[in-house]
């Protein structure tokens, strides 16, 4: 293996930021193993944040969803599913953990802007200046059914919801002056008067009049995540994130491509290209030579597409209940039928089954595989396989080529999936150069190497 | 026969119950909003032998006069402090007026499971028409109408908190199923104001329910697990527990503000010094015991048997926290008036309080039977 000659690169000086995804509902945790542990338990969820804290991780992240995703006529039951609101969750982290950020993905559709930036300001004074907000807004209207508002809002207006929303979040959040608590028992009032600001915003999507309750953290506000990832969704990140959760981070064409057109959004709304970190997430199988590491990618996929996983995502690309079929068997020979309802109820969606199949079919036939190698090998890509030190050089790759600054990483296992990566590739990272070897700053901004809220 | 011992709850928000007890904190003004204060307040509560601590809240900040006071929300203190303690139970307030009764009830049942089951919850109503501007909400005005807010959100939160059954996540290798969609339900609540689908997407609390505890009145009792009672005089109070009892509530605690003698200042001299500043007006539902330590315990004493535990709002956090840790507490237990938690114990079996069955669970038992209990609890 060649190394990369760190001076021949346009970032000789990159460093990789990683952040640790606990994913709370999809089929790329593996249960069955007996390893695994509760995805509940509060044990689970320190067990993985203090490991990412040992590995000098960047941040936790939390997912959000805010339906129990369905599938074939009732709730999804063959993944993992279930999960704790992810504000109070990482409060109690904050006192277990020390450095680490702590972030929550939280929907900007079904909160109000008054209530979600007072909890992102109190996580963040709890932890010391280590809260993000990762901002989603939601697909389907199906969540709505969970809220007052029902249905409420169409995509299209979602974004537009989510840009006032942050507004007002950063109204709030900066709503008390430098100095606005009285610096002793025998002043005059608890908060100096006149530094504490109203914050007045009457706007298309919402008509707030609140007293900020909260002065800033350490790192000034939350910092702001944004995953989506449709022109409208970049274009958002450009004007408003620090970070981007994006899904292109297992090819280095793509992942680049991504960076050159998220940098590109960055210049046209006027902000430094290096005003935003890019973190796809990504799984990482790690074994000692190449084949040990191909072969547990091959134990990982198929204890995550078992074949009942296959066939349910099968179903939902042919439009019809294909349980009972056979997953190690040929492809089902009847042509997709197109649904007439097209929401995801959480689950997997596809816009035009008829071509998805026809590629499936010739890709199949083609290799020999059965359905559920069809799945595996033509799924969403999963990540990265290798050795700690081929993975290091290629990582090293990545970000010295300014094709992502980081990753998000889903542990395939919980509680000790990062234990591979923490022991094994964080020391072959660092020996290159491209990983920190100590927390140099205390709050998620200095982690991240961001510049100061003004 | 013995009479039952008293649970024994404390308030710890900001610091104390009067509107300028931060003049005798033992702390800087900003460091209300730290941490470490947090930590240090919650380990003094648990020392002390507290089963539960209360935190008030609202999306306002509480006023001083007219400059508003810093407050972290209540239920991320409270998961902080589930996290850094072990025995003691953690009981924010929060009110459904405005909030999404879907996000309240996922904010509480995670709490539960963070702390390993000593969540309680104190049903809040935000009657301040400031608090609609705060949350850009159409307000919610008059009694009739607030309480209909707060009922239907605690029908709804429980209803979530049930609609998991506890052993909905089966693990089944053999059939590759994660979840049984059979023990996971619809809520389909539909109240005059709104409806909610469900299920919730937080498993099954550790407790089933987190406690529940109101003000008396403000809900079915039957929905409840604690009310908080109280009145101008001990013999009022306890006939409020006695109201309460009879309505269905399974607990009733008296709320006693208290202000007690430090080795320094006598109790009425330290009201006096804060009175200077603001007035602590008293409330009708609540006893105010000003004085010695060995008065509070005779008049906890007197209490014991007619309540079933007290919440004490003490007048300085820092320095009552401290007396009632030294010198009331220490006694409470001696004359066995009161216990501590056990180590270990969820905070309903701290309080002698069943785990509730979900209402949806099939069981052995059948659905008629599940359904008549519902009715009974509901209409009791
Ligand atoms: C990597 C990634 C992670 C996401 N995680 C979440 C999540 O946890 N919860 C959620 O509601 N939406 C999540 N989303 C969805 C987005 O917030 C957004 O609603 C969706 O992508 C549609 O927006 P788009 O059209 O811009 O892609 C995620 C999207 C991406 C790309």
């Amino acid at each position: 293996m060649t190394r990369t000659d760190p001076t021949d690169v346009p970032r000789p000086d990159a460093r990789l930021h990683f952040g640790v995804f606990f994913q709370g509902v999809n089929h790329w945790t593996i249960w069955s193993d007996p390893s695994s542990g509760s995805q509940i338990d509060p044990a689970s969820f320190l067990r993985v944040a203090r490991t990412a804290e040992r590995g000098l991780f960047d941040a936790f992240f939390l997912g959000d969803g805010l339906r129990l995703r369905e599938s074939e006529g009732g709730i999804h039951e063959l993944d993992v599913a279930g999960r704790p609101d992810s504000i109070t969750q990482l409060s109690a982290l904050a006192a277990g953990t020390d450095r680490i950020g702590l972030v929550s993905t939280s929907n900007t559709t079904y909160n109000e802007p008054g209530d979600l930036a007072r909890r992102l300001a109190g996580l963040d004074l709890l932890s010391g200046g280590r809260a993000g907000w990762n901002v989603v807004t939601t697909h389907n209207a199906w969540t709505g059914e969970n809220f007052r508002r029902g249905g409420y809002l169409d995509h299209a207006d979602r974004y537009r919801r989510a840009e006032e929303f942050l507004s007002v979040a950063r109204a709030v959040w900066d709503g008390w002056a430098e100095g606005a608590v009285a610096g002793s028992a025998e002043a005059r009032s608890w908060s100096v008067p006149g530094a504490v600001g109203h914050v007045r915003s009457r706007g298309a999507q919402f008509d707030v009049d609140l007293a900020p309750t909260l002065p800033r953290s350490a790192q000034g506000h939350p910092v702001i995540f944004q995953a989506g990832d449709s022109g409208e969704g970049r274009d958002f990140a450009a004007r408003n994130a620090d970070v981007i959760f994006s899904a292109h981070g297992t090819e280095f064409d793509d992942a680049l491509a991504f960076a050159e057109d998220v940098r590109g959004r960055l210049r046209a709304v006027g902000r430094p290209e290096d005003a935003l970190r890019i973190l796809p997430g990504t799984e990482i199988i790690i074994g000692a030579t190449e084949k040990e590491a191909e072969e547990k990618e091959r134990w990982v996929r198929l204890e995550q597409v078992t074949p009942a996983v296959a066939l349910g995502i099968a179903s939902r690309l042919w439009g019809f209940d294909l349980s009972g079929r056979d997953a190690d068997g040929p492809l089902p020979a009847e042509d997709p039928v197109v649904a007439a309802y097209t929401g995801t109820f959480g689950t997997r969606s596809v816009k035009d089954p008829g071509a998805v199949v026809a590629e499936w079919r010739a890709r199949a036939e083609a290799n020999g595989w059965s359905l559920r190698e069809t799945v595996i090998e033509l799924g969403p890509q999963r990540g990265h396989v290798g050795t700690p030190a081929g993975l290091a050089e290629k990582f090293a790759r990545f970000a010295r080529h300014g094709a992502v600054d980081g990753f998000n990483i889903s542990p395939y296992l919980v509680p000790d999936g990062l234990d591979d990566i923490v022991d094994l590739l964080v020391p072959e990272l660092q020996e290159r150069g491209v990983y920190r070897t100590a927390y140099t700053g205390t709050t998620l901004r200095e982690h991240l190497g961001l510049a100061p809220v003004e | 026969m013995p009479r039952p011992a008293l649970h024994l709850a404390v308030e710890l928000d900001g610091d104390g119950a009067h509107p300028a007890a931060w003049r005798r904190a033992a702390h800087a003004p900003g460091e209300l909003l730290t941490p470490r204060r947090l930590t240090r307040t919650a380990a003094a509560a648990e020392n002390a032998g507290f089963t539960l601590v209360t935190l008030d809240d609202s999306i306002l900040p509480p006023a001083s006069g007219t400059d508003p006071v810093g407050r972290i929300g209540a239920v991320e203190r409270a998961a902080f402090v589930a996290a850094s303690t072990s025995v003691l139970g953690v009981a924010p307030v929060l009110a459904t007026t405005y909030a999404e009764p879907f996000h309240v009830s996922s904010q509480l049942a995670s709490l539960d499971h963070v702390s390993a089951g000593r969540a309680g919850w104190v049903v809040g109503v935000e009657d301040d028409p400031a608090a609609a501007r705060a949350w850009g909400r159409p307000l919610v005005e008059g009694d009739g109408a607030l309480a209909r807010e707060a009922h239907d959100g605690l029908r709804v939160v429980r209803d979530l908190w049930d609609s998991w059954e506890d052993d909905a996540v089966i693990r089944s290798v053999a059939t590759s199923r994660y979840l049984d969609r059979k023990r996971l339900h619809s809520i389909d609540f539909a109240g005059e104001t709104y409806s909610v689908k469900g299920p919730s997407i937080v498993p099954r609390p550790p407790q089933g329910r987190p406690v529940v505890l109101a003000r008396a009145g403000l809900v079915p009792a039957g929905l409840t697990d604690v009310a908080l009672v109280g009145g101008p005089t001990a013999g009022e109070t306890a006939a409020a527990a006695g109201t309460a009892a009879a309505a269905g509530a399974p607990l009733a605690f008296a709320e006693i503000e208290v202000a007690l003698d430090t080795p320094r200042e006598a109790a009425g001299e330290r009201i006096a010094d804060l009175e200077r500043y603001a007035p602590w007006a008293g409330r009708s539902d609540r006893l105010r015991y000003t004085g010695s330590a060995d008065g509070l315990v005779a008049l906890l004493a007197e209490l014991a048997g007619k309540v079933d535990g007290v919440r004490l709002l003490p007048l300085v956090l820092d320095e009552d926290l401290s007396v009632l840790s030294r010198l009331v507490l220490p006694e409470l237990f001696v004359r066995r008036l009161a216990t501590r938690p056990l180590p270990g114990s969820t905070l309903r079996t701290s309080l002698g309080l069943p785990r509730p069955v979900s209402r949806f669970a099939a069981g052995p038992a059948a659905d008629a039977d599940a359904t008549a209990a519902l009715v009974r609890e509901e209409t009791r």
